[in-house]
């Protein structure tokens, strides 16, 4: 007859080896060993089990509740050990694979936009938000589209001013590098119905130097509105409206009268600086009637107004660039600040 | 066109205010001040004195002393290092104790063991002028009742004024005079403006019986105005003349020419003066020169005249002046003229500008006829000024003038709507105030049934149609006060699909890490051969330099140039783009080149297959149809290691890597891969059509194969064979191994790809994929008989 009470005692010093030996387990392998001895088909705990049976009636409730006690403490051990382990583990491989993040040997560049793109597109954004489109044309012109079109015929005074540089095409100063965008309001113009409101970004030439402040190649926006009833009020609202978009709330505008063959009325606008003063930004004016009925418009149906300015002057003022020639030298170490 | 505060007052006196604000009316009008400036203003301290004595200093060869009276009789001993000062001559000195405007403090000082009490002064050193060389000898400048020790301002009689410097725009030929631009600032301000009389005594001679002028070609001449002056004496004008010519930019150079110059300023009138004697009978015509005709002008350069150019001829019919251009060397005054031709007239403003500009020959005259000079009253008032200013001087003119006219562009009375006048500027001013405007600066302005009835004055030959007078209204009641609104239209703005497509492109080449670059579009004769291009770029006719005088046909020497730049900074790897217009020759009968724009990616220092890569993101970015690279030798390229970039079956570009060549030629080291698109025609083509296909379900099962392939056999040629054989359960392919060496035939490479097949429906049987890979083999080998690695 098996005393139940032994058993018992015999099973609980078992178990208590058992934690003792889990709590001490150093890798997985020892846990599932003493897993296997402590609670497998081959263990005292199973064979105690097995044993029930021939136990008093009276005691059987009571040993089978020891014996079930005593397994659900040894697999919370057997858990506990492999959790111990498996954290101790995953500690151990972070410290490991300690990595110094600031030891880069190589790196994922990502280039540069050239500042006057982005001056240009800054702008493109500003006009399309104010519901022009973007038109675009040839950079070498004829006299008709550099000139003629735009009411300066061929004795005017004006010309002699655009200091244009002729290519040899055609007859001699007929074919030249555009000397203005406004080119572009004449192609347009031609071909395009009113209401029309555009703006044309893009390249252009004169006979200057390259210096701190000139290039011989630079980039203007212009500005052409047709439509019914349009005037040199629309034309003041409209600059107004750009300059607050693209330079802030605080800068103010003004036109003042000025003279451009291709408008009339003719203004030059500037914008006011924090101090007070004014800079000067570019021309514009109300569209000449010459220049409607050289497109085939009718200047008693539509009017319209004109504007036009630099845009490497007004990326230029943007960083306080020293030397415009930086944007033409192509210098890495210039165009990877931007 | 400079004027001062004095010389508009004589004109309006009630011009009057602060300098600054007074400028911001001008600006304000149209007459941008670019400068302003106080003049006349002399540095205290700075006297009249006389030299006594030069002698040489004992111990110094590049001083010398002199001993100067400066008021108090005595001599006072200076070391001086300018040698240009004679016994006598009256000179600006300045005293001890006197600040110079550069700052400079002149003390008494010893110079080799001689004291020196004060400096004489260069015209520099007092701001007269820019001559620092020699000491200002003023012997014949001093007003009347100057003295020693007089201050030096008042003993050149000047005071101190204000100048403005105004940018006047070619349709303003009013504002080239100061009587001009007093107008229309008295206008502005409201003060009266009027012209001073100009009283003249004359001789009995009738002017008719001396001289005759003939006007044969009346488009060229409006009017010719002349008289005859006696008794000229070529000699220096006085002080004041001189200061306000010297102040409004001209130099002084003799009493005829000064009077001619001070005319011309004050009241916008050019003139012309003849020695009579050199003009048989006095006898002028006024016509075209004929082909082959010469002149030799002023200046003494013989100058070949073209029919259009405006002569004036004597009585043989020689030319002998260039119509309001220059006058001829054989009737210019000299020292022994006497009696002298004055002429005012007007010219045909096309025509003189045609002959300015093809001699090159500006001037301040020309520019005024240029843009249309008065052709009223103003050339009667200009001649008597002329003669009033030269009766100081004891000349005297002969009774009346020569009056011929020609065709005078007087155009009658000019019908404006008011109603169109506030349209274009987008006011709201009644008939009444629009009128006032114009009158307020000389416009003629009848009401007119709410109309105008306009009449443009004659110094306002730029003055012509409505909107003309509309500007002038405008620039009258002022900008600033026009109300500021905005187009009430309804369009929809917006970037074209190009526009978006070349933004795209633009990002994803700064993704792949590359700077974008716009160097200058010109090239130097000679850099498209050494990029192994045909030199066939479009030349500039002027060019500043000649290494800007060849428009590029490609991106490539630009981008070399660029590379080599860096590379020479010790900037080796750059990766560079640039999306701009090329200038390809005139398509057959077209006048303007084929002009496009491109795409170029240059990467230094990396294979073609670089560029290749880079062209595959732009692919999959813009989704172009059906890209292959067909093998060739473009020009500039390396040629084993470059290819056509062929786009739905078009040819737009190059890829690869630039010619060893080449890039010794343009000094640059190690390789550069290349690609050229043109992107103009790319993005204009299809592109961007994607298409769904449903992610499948089903696992999917991945081969490798490993081919071994000859080297003449692209890769792309066995992939092709690869996807043909493989579809359509062939899902993805890549290359992940190129291998040459051992167990690989000399001339041959092992290329190893790993197949994934998958069909949409189903889980593929073993079956299935051992025939898929039975098919790609088989289609490998017929195709490019490349043989499954062993």
């Amino acid at each position: 007859m098996i005393s139940v009470d032994g058993m018992s005692a015999e099973l609980e010093a078992g178990a208590a080896e058992a934690e003792k030996r889990l709590e001490a387990a150093a890798d997985l392998d020892e846990v599932r060993a003493i897993d296997a001895e402590a609670l497998g088909k081959r263990s005292a705990l199973t064979a105690a089990k097995k044993q029930l049976g021939r136990l008093d009636p009276g005691d059987r409730k009571a040993a089978g509740m020891a014996i079930n006690a005593i397994r659900t403490r040894l697999e919370a051990a057997v858990a506990a050990a492999n959790e111990r382990i498996a954290v101790g583990a995953r500690a151990a491989q972070y410290d490991a694979e300690r990595l110094d993040l600031s030891e880069r040997l190589s790196e994922i560049r990502r280039g540069s936009l050239h500042l006057t793109t982005q001056a240009r597109d800054r702008l493109e954004d500003v006009f399309v938000g104010m519901g022009f489109t973007i038109a675009e044309g040839p950079e070498v012109e004829t006299a008709w589209y550099n000139f003629e079109a735009l009411n300066i015929p061929e004795w005017h005074p004006a010309r002699g001013s655009f200091d244009t540089i002729f290519v040899d095409l055609g007859e001699p100063e007929e074919v030249m590098l555009r000397s203005h965008t406004s080119p572009v309001q004449i192609r347009t113009m031609e071909n395009t119905e009113p209401p029309i409101y555009i703006v044309a970004p893009g390249r252009t030439f004169r006979t200057d130097t390259a210096d701190a402040i000139h290039l011989p190649a630079f980039n203007q926006i212009e500005g052409l509105v047709i439509d019914r009833g349009i005037g040199l009020g629309d034309l003041a609202g409209t600059i107004d409206e750009f300059v607050r978009a693209f330079f802030g709330g605080d800068v103010k505008t003004r036109l003042r009268p000025s003279y451009f063959p291709f408008t009339e009325p003719s203004a030059e606008f500037d914008i006011s600086r924090p101090d007070g003063s004014w800079l000067e930004l570019g021309g514009c004016g109300v569209v000449h009637p010459n220049v409607l009925v050289n497109c085939g418009i009718d200047p008693e149906e539509w009017q319209g107004f004109a504007f036009g300015f630099g845009i490497d002057r007004l990326a230029a003022m943007r960083y306080q660039l020293d030397d415009i020639r930086e944007l033409v030298n192509s210098d890495v170490r210039f165009l990877r600040q931007f | 066109m400079k004027v001062t505060l004095s010389w508009l007052r004589e004109f309006a006196p009630g011009i009057d205010g602060d300098p600054v604000e007074l400028g911001e009316v001008l600006s304000s009008l149209g007459l941008a001040v670019e400068e302003m400036d106080v003049v006349g203003e002399m540095v205290d301290g700075v006297v009249l004195a006389k030299v006594l004595d030069l002698r040489p200093h004992p111990d110094a060869d590049k001083i010398q002393l002199v001993d100067v009276d400066r008021g108090d009789g005595q001599a006072l001993q200076v070391c001086c290092g300018a040698f240009n000062m004679q016994v006598g001559d009256l000179i600006p000195f300045a005293t001890v104790g006197t600040v110079m405007p550069n700052g400079m403090e002149i003390a008494q000082r010893e110079l080799r063991g001689q004291t020196s009490n004060g400096m004489c002064c260069s015209g520099a050193e007092i701001a007269m002028g820019d001559d620092h060389d020699g000491i200002l000898i003023l012997n014949d400048r001093v007003v009347e009742g100057a003295v020693l020790g007089m201050p030096i301002g008042e003993a050149l009689g000047m005071e101190a004024d204000i100048l403005w410097d105004l940018e006047v725009n070619a349709n303003r030929p009013d504002a080239m005079s100061v009587a001009g631009v007093a107008r229309d600032l008295a206008a502005a301000l409201g003060v009266p403006f009027s012209f001073p009389d100009y009283p003249i005594t004359t001789t009995r001679e009738d002017v008719d019986d001396l001289i005759d002028v003939t006007i044969e070609d009346p488009t060229l001449c409006g009017r010719f105005v002349a008289t005859v002056l006696r008794g000229i004496s070529v000699g220096t004008s006085p002080a004041w003349m001189q200061s306000r010519l010297s102040q409004l930019g001209m130099r002084p150079i003799n009493s005829v020419v000064d009077i001619s110059n001070y005319v011309m300023l004050e009241l916008g009138q050019p003139n012309h003066t003849f020695d009579l004697a050199t003009i048989p009978n006095g006898r002028l015509n006024v016509r075209r020169a004929h082909d082959g005709e010469t002149l030799v002008t002023l200046d003494d350069v013989e100058r070949s005249l073209v029919p259009n150019d405006g002569v004036i001829t004597n009585e043989g019919d020689e030319v002998i002046s260039l119509a309001g251009v220059m006058g001829g060397a054989t009737t210019e005054i000299s020292d022994s003229t006497t009696d002298v031709l004055l002429e005012m007239a007007w010219w045909d403003p096309p025509s003189i500008s045609r002959t300015v500009k093809r001699l090159n020959l500006p001037s301040e005259a020309s520019t005024r006829f240029r843009r249309g000079a008065d052709w009223g009253d103003n050339i009667d008032r200009a001649m008597r000024r002329f003669i009033q200013l030269a009766a100081e001087s004891g000349v005297t003119a002969v009774e009346g003038f020569i009056d011929v006219a020609g065709e005078t562009p007087d155009r009658g009375a000019l019908p404006v709507r008011t109603a169109k006048v506030n349209s274009l500027l987008g006011t709201t001013l009644r008939p009444d105030e629009m009128a006032g405007h114009l009158a307020s600066i000389g416009f003629g302005a009848e009401l007119d049934r709410g109309d105008l009835l306009v009449t443009v004055p004659t110094w306002r030959w730029d003055t012509v149609t409505e909107t003309d007078v509309a500007e002038e209204v405008g620039r009258m009641f002022g900008y600033a006060n026009i109300e500021r609104t905005v187009p009430k239209g309804t369009v929809a703005g917006g970037l074209s699909d190009y526009q978006k497509d070349r933004r795209l492109v633009r990002d994803v080449l700064v993704g792949v890490g590359c700077d974008e670059t716009l160097p200058m579009p010109f090239l130097a004769p000679g850099d498209l051969v050494r990029a192994g291009l045909p030199e066939n770029g479009i030349t500039l006719s002027n060019p500043l330099h000649a290494e800007e005088s060849v428009l590029r046909t490609s991106l490539l020497p630009g981008q070399l140039k660029a590379i080599a730049y860096n590379q020479s900074h010790r900037a080796a790897g750059v990766r560079f783009f640039e999306i701009d217009h090329v200038f390809l020759p005139a398509p057959d009968g077209q006048l303007l080149p084929d002009e496009r724009e491109y795409l170029a990616v240059a990467l230094a220092g990396s294979e073609a297959t670089a560029a290749v890569e880079v062209l595959d993101v732009l692919d999959r970015a813009l989704a172009l149809p059906n890209v292959q690279l067909k093998p060739a030798s473009p020009a500039g390229l390396h040629p084993t290691r470059s290819a056509e970039i062929v786009i739905a079956g078009r040819t737009r570009g190059h890829v690869g890597e630039v010619d060893p060549t080449v890039l010794e030629a343009y000094g640059v080291e190690g390789r550069v891969a290349w690609l050229e698109l043109d992107l103009g025609a790319v993005l204009e083509g299809p592109h961007g059509n994607r298409k769904y296909t449903p992610v499948s379900k089903f696992p999917s099962s991945d081969i490798d194969l490993a081919f071994v392939a000859e080297d003449s056999v692209a890769a792309s040629a066995i992939e092709g064979s690869l996807r043909k054989g493989g579809n359509p359960l062939l899902v993805d392919l890549e290359l992940f191994d190129v291998y040459r060496g051992q167990g690989v035939e000399e001339g041959s490479r092992s290329l190893a790809y790993r197949l994934r097949f998958q069909a949409a429906d189903r889980t593929l049987t073993d079956a299935e994929v051992a025939a898929a890979r039975e098919s790609c083999i088989n289609q490998v080998a017929k195709k490019t008989g490349a043989v499954l690695r062993a």
